[in-house]
């Protein structure tokens, strides 16, 4: 019998699409979930860095003998030497280990550095600074234009793209742009390293678990066959833990050379100095349209920093879903004295869409339009799920009211100082599954289990590896013992770009079903009935329209003899997979009030609708969908790398100093799946990233709205908001 | 940037954050004549007792011997004297609110309290809910942890979970002050609690559950 690898339909499922808690939720709630920076062997050393407090400098020496010496510490080194360039605040220069916290820190307040200042350049949003200073490069673009030139014309691109805009109804010229921001995983990037009898247990904080152990063998002089990456729960990542880091293999070292335990994690100034910052993004937009507001030309050229080796938001995010037919964007890639970016959940995603939605937005402001009906005609602009995006749209504006709240920008009714307004954004993105092992094992007394390394972002991988396979096999969801999070299991794909939930669910349900045929072929056997006829529900293998015939799961497990049966997911899904497919829309819109003399932006509502294929845990898929509004409210309204323009100090490394929202700030949050037959046959596609795109510019979108005044630059902190509202006073 | 942040590693105007974070005997050594309850005179500011004393802390309702420093904190002495993990480090100064643990039955962060002047007093983690099985379950009987622990759980409120233990103590401490508190008062109180994932819109109605609950006496 072939096995058809497909989701049963809607009405057929028992567990599939429902809502169920996480299988873990209880371990996290209760404190017994242990994290990298919880695992404490016996004899454990603790270990912390020291960061350079320069921001560009030379090393002239790094004396750690005085911090050899403090009482309880076991070792001080250098980890860098004279000579060394420093090109960000922070970079770690010494670390000691010792036996207390108390000691360590000592240890490190010991240490002398002496250091040679070199100049400092750190402010990428002056891009003429950036010039002067030799700190940018312009690094490409793209035109698009939908006539050819006539002949030789060597001037035709600027020729074309003028005629276009004199055709052009209506010109909009504008500056936006959105801060750098840290990943400020609140469990910082560390491990504890175990090294015995030549073996290294790293109990690392990665979403990686498969992909780190490697990285360990070289710094150790081992294969990777002598090391295991563990990791049960992760204090988040959001991108910035796929490797081991310089600072996770020197843990390894320093346990195996002092041959006891280690834990090296950062300290949280460190952690938002070196471990993960998202790149900034600064555009001038010049957008063309016709007297609907649909976008006829575009030209923009952005700049933005990923940190002292450059690199930028690249070209292809400009401008962001609507696409007009003619457009020309430029990138120029600044330099600073900063950590090298990391991806952050939808890499380049929320910045390309805050530099160009806004720039959109402005189009109807300025033709005094809805902006509704403005991003709904610019539809026609956009290239793939058109028609989603419209179904989206309709049911977001019902949600919040939009047609009866709506009114035009900065033309609304004000209650003493303050003001409301309406704004949206739309946003794409991939969430296919890659190649993702897995193996099952079904017991012959009925027991089942399952392994993949993998490991748990906080999406709830457990719980859909063991929805996937309660479903497969018509058991409950608490029948199912999931295994991940050690580099010793079949090797799983690591979690970012959403592609987690795909992968594993591909896989689990591919090796779910070659199992279940194995099984019924059993049962099948032994009932002398076709294998066919034979479905797996309610505990039982039985016959598909007569219930009473078949056998329990655990009867029928019983006939498997002595040994269990194993079975292999299969790796990679292909293109033609029913299970898992890539590719998403999704629509948000925020409703905000403005107060104008404090420049105080409050969310009152945000609405996000947002289509993922197949829902597997329609909870955790709604957490998630939660979770990245109030981290996209975050970027709109309110964090921000600061950094001191002439030294190069990261001003606000602290969580007190860090601004985030807290829960008295989200207003009040809606959120809607989007899973219509059409959609849900599409497969299963990661969730993570794409509702964290759009925040930025509905929010902002929504501020102008209520201001009738575009504030440029998020986050939209008072001061932002009192600035432009000065400058345009003035 | 805050000046005395700037000199962690120097010699003067070390602040509160600074000598939370250990930077130096010195440093604790003239914070801890300032400390409630301790022994150092005001005529001998330099004077501490350092290296290693056991104590007994009375953590979850066991009278619990742990050794500590002068300058240890209740979270390390927690976390890594009797490896109760669940209250977490994430801020240097307790503005997370990841390290709440309820002490005298008043919410406090563990990291920016020390070790010494705990005892006496009862301590209550996050582990002392009742709650401290690795068990994976989705389904959770009633009365097998603590209601707060429970509405977290069936309200999703938490994403990575590391923020979830302080997050839970918090709240505890927040119903105990207000057994009958409304959403408008749960939006208000509960602001000392940092979530990266952002699990608040979790949070709220896993609050407004365990006042409903209690209400309903289950
Ligand atoms: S659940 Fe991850 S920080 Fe709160």
């Amino acid at each position: 019998m072939a096995v058809e690898y497909t989701w049963p339909p809607r009405d057929q499922t028992s567990v599939l699409g429902g809502s169920h808690n996480k299988v873990d939720g209880t371990a996290k709630c209760t404190g017994a979930a242990k994290y990298s920076y919880d695992i404490n062997p016996d004899q454990m050393l603790l270990a912390r860095a020291l960061g350079c407090p320069h921001a560009h400098c030379k090393i002239k020496s790094i004396d750690t003998s005085a911090a050899s010496k403090v009482k309880g510490v076991h070792l001080a080194r250098a980890l860098k030497k004279p000579g060394d360039e420093i090109r960000w605040q922070g970079d770690l220069v010494a670390v000691v280990v010792g036996e207390t916290e108390g000691a360590v820190a000592e240890g490190l307040a010991a240490i002398k550095g002496d250091y040679e200042l070199l100049e400092v350049f750190v402010n990428e949003e002056d891009l003429k600074a950036a010039e002067a200073a030799k700190r940018a490069d312009k690094s490409g673009g793209k035109v698009q234009l939908q006539n050819e030139p006539e002949d030789e014309n060597k001037d035709f691109e600027n020729q074309e793209i003028e005629r276009l805009f004199k055709e052009a109804a209506v010109v909009v010229e504008g500056y936006y742009g959105i801060r750098a921001i840290t990943h400020m995983c609140l469990e910082p990037h560390g491990s504890t390293c175990d090294w015995r009898d030549g073996k290294l247990t790293a109990h690392l904080s990665t979403q990686n678990v498969s992909g780190t152990a490697g990285q360990f063998a070289g710094p150790l002089k081992i294969t990777t066959d002598d090391i295991t990456v563990h990791c049960d729960y992760i204090g988040g990542g959001f991108g910035s833990k796929f490797s081991a880091d310089s600072w996770g293999t020197k843990c390894a070292e320093l346990s195996k050379e002092l041959n006891r335990p280690v834990k090296l994690m950062l300290d949280r100034d460190l952690e938002l100095k070196n471990a993960g910052n998202r790149p900034s993004g600064f555009a001038n937009v010049k957008i063309g349209a016709d007297d609907q507001g649909v976008i006829t030309i575009w030209d923009s050229h952005h700049w933005s920093t990923g940190g002292f080796g450059g690199g930028s938001v690249p070209q292809d995010v400009m401008p962001y879903v609507i696409v007009p037919p003619n457009f020309r964007r430029r990138v120029t890639n600044v330099k600073t004295n900063t950590a090298a970016a990391r991806a952050w959940r939808a890499p380049n995603h929320p910045q390309g869409s805050a530099m160009s939605q806004t720039a959109i937005d402005d189009v109807a402001a300025k033709l005094g339009l809805d902006s509704y009906d403005v991003f709904l005609r610019n539809l026609v602009n956009v290239k793939d799920r058109g028609d989603v995006y419209a179904e989206e749209m309709k049911i977001a504006a019902k949600l919040i009211d939009w047609k009866a709240k709506w009114h035009p920008h900065g033309k609304g009714p004000a209650q003493g100082s303050i003001v409301t307004g309406l704004g949206m954004a739309i946003h794409t993105w991939g969430g296919g599954g890659v190649p993702s092992g897995c193996l099952i094992k079904i017991h012959p007394d009925g027991g089942v289990e399952s392994f993949a390394a993998s490991q748990d972002l906080g999406t709830g991988t457990r719980t859909v590896i063991a929805i996937v396979l309660a479903e497969t096999f018509g058991l409950p969801v608490s029948a199912i013992k999931v295994n991940i999070g050690s580099s010793k299991l079949p090797a799983s794909s690591p979690s970012g770009g959403s592609i987690t939930v795909a992968s594993v669910s591909e896989s689990h349900r591919h090796g779910g079903l070659d199992a279940l045929a194995q099984m019924k072929k059993l049962v099948a056997e032994k009932l002398k009935v076709e294998a066919d006829s034979l479905v797996a529900k309610d505990g039982r293998i039985r016959d598909k329209s007569d219930p009473s015939k078949g056998l329990s799961w655990k009867e029928a497990c019983s006939l498997l003899g002595m040994n269990a049966l194993e079975v292999k997911g299969r790796g990679a899904p292909s293109p033609k997979s029913k299970l898992s497919s890539s590719g998403v829309a999704g629509v948000q819109m925020a409703e905000v009030a403005v107060d104008r003399e404090t420049g105080v932006v409050k969310m009152k509502k945000f609405v996000a609708v947002q289509d993922m294929g197949l829902v597997v845990n329609r909870k955790t898929a709604e957490s998630q969908i939660y979770g990245a509004m109030i981290m996209g409210i975050a970027g709109a309204l309110f964090e921000e790398r600061i950094l001191d323009p002439k030294t190069g100090a990261f001003l606000n490394a602290e969580i007190a100093d860090y601004r985030l929202p807290r829960l008295g700030d989200i207003g009040e949050l809606v959120v809607e799946i989007y899973e219509p037959d059409s959609e849900r046959a599409r497969g299963v596609i990661g969730l993570g990233e794409p509702p964290v795109i759009s925040p930025g510019a509905a929010i902002s979108n929504a501020v102008c709205n209520a201001l009738g005044v575009r504030v440029g630059v998020l986050p939209l902190t008072p001061k932002q908001v009192l600035d432009t509202l000065k400058a345009r006073k003035a | 940037m805050n000046p005395t942040e700037l000199s962690a590693h120097g010699k003067s105007g070390v602040s509160r954050r600074a000598f939370l974070k250990g930077s130096g005997a010195a440093a604790a050594a003239t914070a801890l004549v300032h400390g409630p309850g301790l022994v150092a005179e005001e005529t001998k500011p330099n004077v501490v007792s350092v290296g290693l004393n056991t104590i007994t802390l009375d953590v979850n309702g066991k009278q619990q011997k742990v050794d500590v420093e002068p300058r240890t904190t209740l979270l390390e002495a927690l976390r890594l004297g009797l490896n109760l993990t669940g209250a977490k480090p994430i801020s240097v100064d307790g503005s997370s609110g990841g390290s709440t643990v309820l002490l005298g039955g008043k919410p406090v962060s563990a990291n920016s309290i020390l070790a010494l002047e705990c005892i006496g007093k009862p301590i209550v983690t996050v582990e002392g809910l009742g709650g401290n099985s690795t068990a994976i379950s989705g389904e959770i009987a009633v009365g097998a942890i603590d209601p707060v622990c429970r509405a977290f759980v069936n309200h999703d409120a938490s994403q990575c979970g590391f923020c979830t233990p302080g997050f839970v103590m918090a709240v505890k401490a927040f119903l105990a002050k207000n057994p009958k508190a409304t959403e408008a008062q749960i939006r208000e109180g509960l602001n000392g609690n940092l979530c990266r994932c952002g699990t608040y819109a979790n949070v709220i109605p896993a609050v407004v559950d365990v006042v409903k609950g209690a209400r309903n006496g289950s």
